[in-house]
């Protein structure tokens, strides 16, 4: 108890004690406590706002940075406290933030997740220039970060590891033989690395050196080391992760555990906690490892403790130990009712954790969900977007569900940075509660303006083998067919989408020629006109739909998509070209429709989101002397050339990587579509081109079919 | 006298008991008694008598339908165009059916108010539908236009007679109304067997441009998009426009036609380098937008007239209320039998905003039914038939003239007349010349106005409600109505009294003469319309006569002010 130390006055105690409730906990008198008064935070997007929102309620002043091109965004913003760092990669420049601090005269920094999270000198530097780093000691980051060492450590605290070499040899041809030691396929992992980056698989001997290279190559330019580690790669294994959380006083608890299986390229987009199918000695057992891995390096704030799970065996080996706060942390305070970042506080100023093991588990309970939303597209290989927010709506939030974002409706998710939009987490009494209270909470979910994952998650979280639990990392592409496959677009969504183009085209006046349109005499009606939608599936053609639309009059029409009609549908006078109600002869329907573009549309209707767009008219491309581009390869999103692998006249056959380019932080391979000459390499590497942009041209002669 | 006189009952006895209870000193002066605006508008609003489920309504109902009916059926085979034939030609060539034109040419959802589009219909012993032009008035870019479009499918666009006579009346209307007018030019020029009819007389297609270069001069733009042939004189529709698109390819604009030119010079060329879009808008400078198909020429058609910086019309009254009574009663109404007398208050009832009609002079000249309301917002002064035409109602009509005329108040004439009192009393009281104040104001108003004859038309009753001679800018009539001298009864009366044998036929041909159908083939009017349309297309006629409203109407320098007659 704390009444030993000398050191707490009154006020702080009774501070203290609204959250820390009566702890059991060990309490050491010597470790000094100054609570924080004020922070820095040395990031951006929704952990920059889910920091300053705790700091802020419990009367802490928080300083926000930001780069130039982020100036106007929500962290910016938040606070009246914002120092411009300048440049795009300032978020990484840690003497240009210290000095901010200590301008300001903060007393700690809280890093977030990714950027300085994990670096442990700059750790080191804070601690030199007398500000807490709110975070572990930089000695536990610098273990924990090189993924050799920590495993040593590791399986000395008796914590099991998974085969592999973690060794300083970085030669390519003893790195080969070491993967065949540990026999394939191996993982090959930048031992800086995290977050999927830095990463590769080699199924076979034959593909090492290439996937080597390629790790190495985007370990160097992440983290700008690119020493690599080769383990055995388990085929089946569930990626489940430990919450502990340790104070200076010598506690350490596991806050449960989360299943973060469900991966796209080895990053997580659906967490949930507690970990479903899974049997609770194995449970216990795995936190109290998590907890042992935590004390071997003497760990102090919040850490996630990371084991590969093999579902058959039950066996668990210790992966690695992320030293920050975490995305996916809200689900364990959702199920563990706690404040990780006000704990993270708490132990940053010198506080024992307030709670025990006991006591966490006490109150632990129900079951929670994490969605991150991305802007990235998954019919094309989950590939980052980027855009404009044009329009984003969002579930109403309650005690069970809720939104940690940092972007705003008109806001830009901008290529330079990480593309999640937004963490929705949801909470129920029971695994299956919480499924639904997802799935309806992401039908509320609108978002315009780039492609997200929303309707990808919204299909996960129907899929049959998910919601029995059945998880694992090779989830998606195990269950690709049923998780991919295009959903039929029922005939009133091109109704709806030709109305509303319709309408945002028709005159709002009340006088006679706008408000008489329609049948007006004994003649047909001059108001009826086809509207030519297209609807492109991935990997398909694009499919024109023609819909014609009779104006009968003023808010009525007749409508007809393919063979299906719906005679004098009606709209409520409310109606906008963005907003419709319609009465058709068989339903009401409530409409948004999205003008993303000069011709894209997204409609949301009835929780599911289409994309269409409007056919440009005949002449449309003649008139405007449109270039042709068949014979072009085109960057698939606003990107950086990287590295450029053909000349100009080489012979490139189908599928032969041309060019690599990097987009939000990662490699995208371009490739031949098929058998061509190389007519002109457009853009050399280092220029930085928007989508759509012609990136290498071929010959067009007889070869190129 | 209607409903609402016994409303101050009330604060009449409470008058009484505060005066009882004043001073007698103090009591000189009456408390007015306040009557709510609610009341005074109840006061004008029109009280209906009609029992629509009587069965004298639902016969003339059904009589009136069938009417109707029939001539939807023909307006509908009309609006189809040419042989089926020459529009599947047309369309293979890449072109747009006119009408289709018009659709893309307006904006998304404009009204568009066709003009008489039963021309020539029974005129040539052949088929011209619609007189093979299409006119009417519609929103282009926001902006209230006239559009003339030729319907090549219908005698290769070529100009009859009747054709020449509907683009005259389109372009009078026009410049009436101050209407930027767009045409849409596919059209093979005159029609040859007719050109006595088409081409020498002052009315006749040298007018057309002697027009377009008036209303030129007047600012109202002409804008004109070839889409087909130009030839000899139709050459000048694009060259006489202020604005040029041609179609690439398709468009042509030439004095003389490759078998022309090679008849006079030997020249042999094609019509697409003698005088297609590229040579008119790269070399010759005919032209000023070069377009690859029709859609496209629309579009810069539109964009023409967005660029006109032309004036906004300034909003009248918002949120204009519907007739209190549904329009579609008229037809039980007015049934097609003209001997039976209807009450004109039932149908102004179901014409005008809110069925609220202030009725001038309501207990003088009780044939002529005269009064204020408002259509879509739009104030008119209405004059209606309720009986033959006496010395007092004359007068009455010339009074109410004077005061719409005098307060800029557009008139609207609904004609339901069989003519001027006739016999001893009536000329002794003076009807010629108490008939002809009527005529004279009438004739003299220079307000817009409005005919829409929902009965008879009939003798000199035409004169005094203004006819077609009498310039309203707009005229329709109701599928029941009849137009002539007089009906073919009192025709075959008149004639055997002097003397002479009425054979069947004649009087057959009175009859058929004197039907809307026949009328409006020969324009005489702008069209045939059902009369519950009658509210919406005077709305729009209004708002076309608003549209180019430039300081009021009245022109002339007035010294007199308005006679009590």
């Amino acid at each position: 108890m704390f009444t030993r130390s000398t050191k707490l006055t009154p006020a702080l105690l009774r501070r203290y004690a609204t959250t820390a409730a009566t702890a059991q906990g060990k309490f050491d008198p010597s470790v000094p406590i100054k609570p924080l008064t004020s922070i820095l935070i040395a990031n951006r997007g929704e952990i920059a706002l889910r920091v300053a929102k705790t700091a802020t309620k419990n009367g802490i002043r928080t300083t926000t940075v930001y780069t130039d091109p982020d100036a106007k965004s929500q962290h910016a913003l938040v606070s009246p406290f914002a120092v411009n760092l300048g440049d795009v990669k300032a978020y990484l420049d840690g003497e240009k933030i210290l000095k901010a601090a200590k301008e300001r005269g903060v007393g700690g920094i809280h890093p977030g997740y990714g950027f300085l999270s994990e670096n442990s000198k700059f750790a080191r530097r804070c601690e030199e220039e007398g500000i807490v780093f709110i975070g572990p000691p930089a000695s536990a980051i610098e273990a924990m970060g090189n993924k050799s060492e920590s495993k040593d450590i590791m399986l000395k605290a008796g914590v099991p590891c998974v085969p592999g070499y973690h060794g300083t040899n970085q030669d390519p041809a003893f790195l080969l033989e070491e993967a065949k030691k540990i026999g394939f396929p191996v993982l090959v992992k930048a031992v800086k690395g995290g977050g999927g980056k830095g990463m590769r698989i080699a199924m076979t001997a034959e593909e090492f050196p290439e996937m080597l290279e390629s790790a190495k190559s985007e370990a160097r330019s992440s983290f700008g080391d690119d020493v690599v580690l080769v383990e055995k790669y388990i085929t089946v294994p569930r990626h489940i992760e430990v919450q502990v959380f340790a104070d200076a006083h010598g506690n350490c608890v596991a806050l449960g555990e989360r299943d973060c299986s469900v991966q796209r390229r080895h990053q997580k987009i659906l967490e949930e906690s507690p970990a479903p199918n899974l049997d609770d000695a194995i449970r216990k057992d795995i936190w109290e490892k998590a907890r042992a891995a935590a004390l071997a390096v003497g760990y102090r704030g919040a850490g996630t403790v990371e084991f590969i799970f093999d579902n058959d065996s039950g066996e668990f080996f210790f992966m690695e130990m992320n030293t920050r706060l975490q995305v996916e942390h809200p689900v364990t305070e959702m199920v563990t009712g706690t404040d990780l970042v006000h704990w993270q506080l708490l132990v940053a100023s010198g506080f024992p954790l307030p709670l025990t093991q006991e006591q966490v588990e006490a109150q632990m309970g129900g079951h929670a969900f994490e969605a991150r939303i991305y802007a990235e597209n998954p019919d094309a290989n989950f590939m980052p977007d980027s855009g404009t927010l044009v329009h984003l709506r969002t579930p109403e939030t309650s005690e069970d569900i809720r939104i940690d974002a940092g972007f705003g409706e008109g806001d830009l998710i901008s290529t330079n940075y990480d593309p999640m939009i937004a963490k929705l987490i949801v909470r129920g009494n029971n695994r299956e509660e919480a499924l639904l209270k997802m799935k309806a909470a992401l039908e509320q979910y609108e978002i315009a303006g780039m492609s997200t994952n929303i309707e990808f998650i919204k299909r996960l979280c129907s899929s049959p083998a998910f919601i029995a639990g059945e998880v694992e990392t090779g989830y998606i592409e195990k269950h690709r067919a049923e998780l991919f496959t295009p959903s039929v677009t029922p005939p009133e969504v091109y109704a709806q989408a030709a109305l509303s183009h319709v309408l945002s085209q028709t005159l709002s006046d009340s006088e006679p020629f706008s408000s008489l349109g329609g049948n007006l005499g004994f003649t047909p009606s001059m108001q009826s006109r086809t509207i030519n939608l297209i609807e492109k599936h991935h990997d398909s053609e694009p499919v024109t739909i023609p819909v014609r639309i009779d104006q009968i009059a003023k808010n009525t029409y007749t409508i007809t998509v393919k063979d299906t009609t719906f005679p004098h549908i009606t709209i409520s006078p409310e109606s906008s070209a963005k907003k419709l109600t319609t009465f058709y002869p068989h339903t009401r329907l409530e409409s948004t429709v999205v003008r993303t573009s000069s011709t894209d549309l997204s409609i949301f209707q009835l929780g599911k989101l289409y994309k269409l767009s409007l056919a440009p008219p005949s002449w449309f491309a003649k008139a405007l002397g449109a270039k042709d581009l068949s014979h072009s390869v085109l960057a698939p999103m606003p990107c950086k050339v990287i590295r450029v692998l053909v000349q100009e006249g080489e012979e490139v056959k189908k599928d032969q990587p041309l060019v690599v380019i990097e987009s939000m932080k990662m490699e995208t391979v371009i490739r031949s579509p098929k058998e061509a000459k190389v007519g002109k390499v457009v853009h050399q590497v280092g220029d930085v081109v928007k989508q759509g942009t012609e990136l290498v041209e071929f010959e067009n002669d007889e070869t190129s079919q | 006298m209607r409903l609402l006189l016994r409303s101050p009952v009330v604060p009449r006895l409470l008058q009484k008991q505060t005066q009882q209870r004043i001073s007698p000193l103090c009591a000189r002066r009456n408390v007015s008694t306040h009557s709510d605006v609610q009341f005074e508008t109840a006061l004008s609003t029109i009280r209906s008598q009609i029992d629509t489920s009587s069965p004298e309504f639902k016969k003339k109902q059904e009589e009136m339908s069938t009417l109707v009916s029939k001539l939807q059926e023909l307006h509908q085979k009309i609006a189809l165009g040419g042989p089926e034939k020459a529009r599947e030609k047309h369309i293979q060539r890449g072109k747009m059916l006119p009408r289709d034109r018009i659709t893309a040419l307006l904006d998304t959802g404009s009204a568009f108010m066709e003009l008489s589009p039963l021309a020539g219909h029974g005129v040539y012993g052949e088929d011209v539908p619609a007189g093979g032009i299409i006119t009417g008035i519609g929103k282009v870019s926001g902006v209230e236009c006239m559009i003339v479009a030729n319907d090549s499918t219908v005698k290769g666009g070529t100009y009859y007679p009747i054709t020449v006579k509907k683009h005259l009346r389109a372009q009078a209307v026009a410049q009436e109304n101050r209407l930027p007018c767009i045409y849409l030019v596919d059209s093979g020029g005159a029609n040859l067997p007719h050109q006595a009819d088409v081409f020498p007389d002052k009315e006749h297609f040298g007018r057309i441009f002697f027009n377009q270069a008036n209303m030129s001069a007047q600012g109202i733009p002409q804008i004109s998009v070839v889409m087909g042939p130009c030839t000899a004189g139709g050459a000048y529709v694009p060259a006489m426009s202020d604005e040029n698109i041609i179609v690439q390819n398709q468009g042509t604009i030439f004095l003389a036609g490759p078998p022309l030119v090679k008849a006079a010079t030997g020249e042999v060329v094609s019509a697409e380098d003698l005088g297609g879009g590229d040579l008119h808008s790269k070399i010759s400078g005919v032209t000023d937008y070069l377009a690859v198909d029709d859609a496209h020429a629309l579009a810069l058609a539109r964009r023409c007239i967005a660029n006109l910086n032309w004036p906004a019309v300034p909003e009248t009254e918002k949120a204009a209320d519907p007739p209190v009574y549904d329009p579609k009663e008229l037809n039980g109404i007015i049934g097609t039998n003209l001997r039976t007398q209807t009450d004109a208050r039932e149908i102004i009832a179901r014409i005008v905003d809110g069925s609220r009609f202030s009725e001038f002079k309501e207990n003088y000249g009780t044939t002529l039914v005269t009064g204020f309301a408002k259509i879509h917002g739009y104030p008119v002064g209405i004059v209606a038939n309720n009986g033959i035409l006496f010395s007092e109602s004359s007068l009455k009509g010339a009074h109410f003239i004077q005061l719409c005329n005098k307060r800029n108040i557009p008139l609207l004439f609904l004609q339901n007349i069989s003519g001027f009192m006739v016999g001893t009393d009536a000329e002794k009281g003076g009807i010629a010349k108490n008939g002809a104040k009527l005529v004279t104001a009438v004739a003299t108003a220079t307000v817009p106005k409005f005919t829409v004859v929902v009965g008879a038309s009939y003798g000199a009753g035409n004169y005094g409600m203004c006819g077609r001679a009498y310039s309203p800018r707009l005229l329709f009539m109701w599928p029941n109505s009849k137009i002539g001298v007089m009906g073919s009864e009192q025709l075959t009366s008149v004639m055997e009294t002097v003397g002479k044998k009425v054979d069947p036929e004649l009087k057959e041909r009175i009859d058929r003469e004197g039907e809307a159908v026949f009328s409006s083939s020969r324009l005489w009017d702008d069209g045939v319309i059902k009369p519950e349309d009658t509210r919406s297309v005077l709305g729009l006629g209004l708002r076309a006569a608003y549209a180019g409203k430039t300081e009021g109407w009245k022109e002339r320098d007035e010294r007199w002010g308005v006679f009590r007659m």
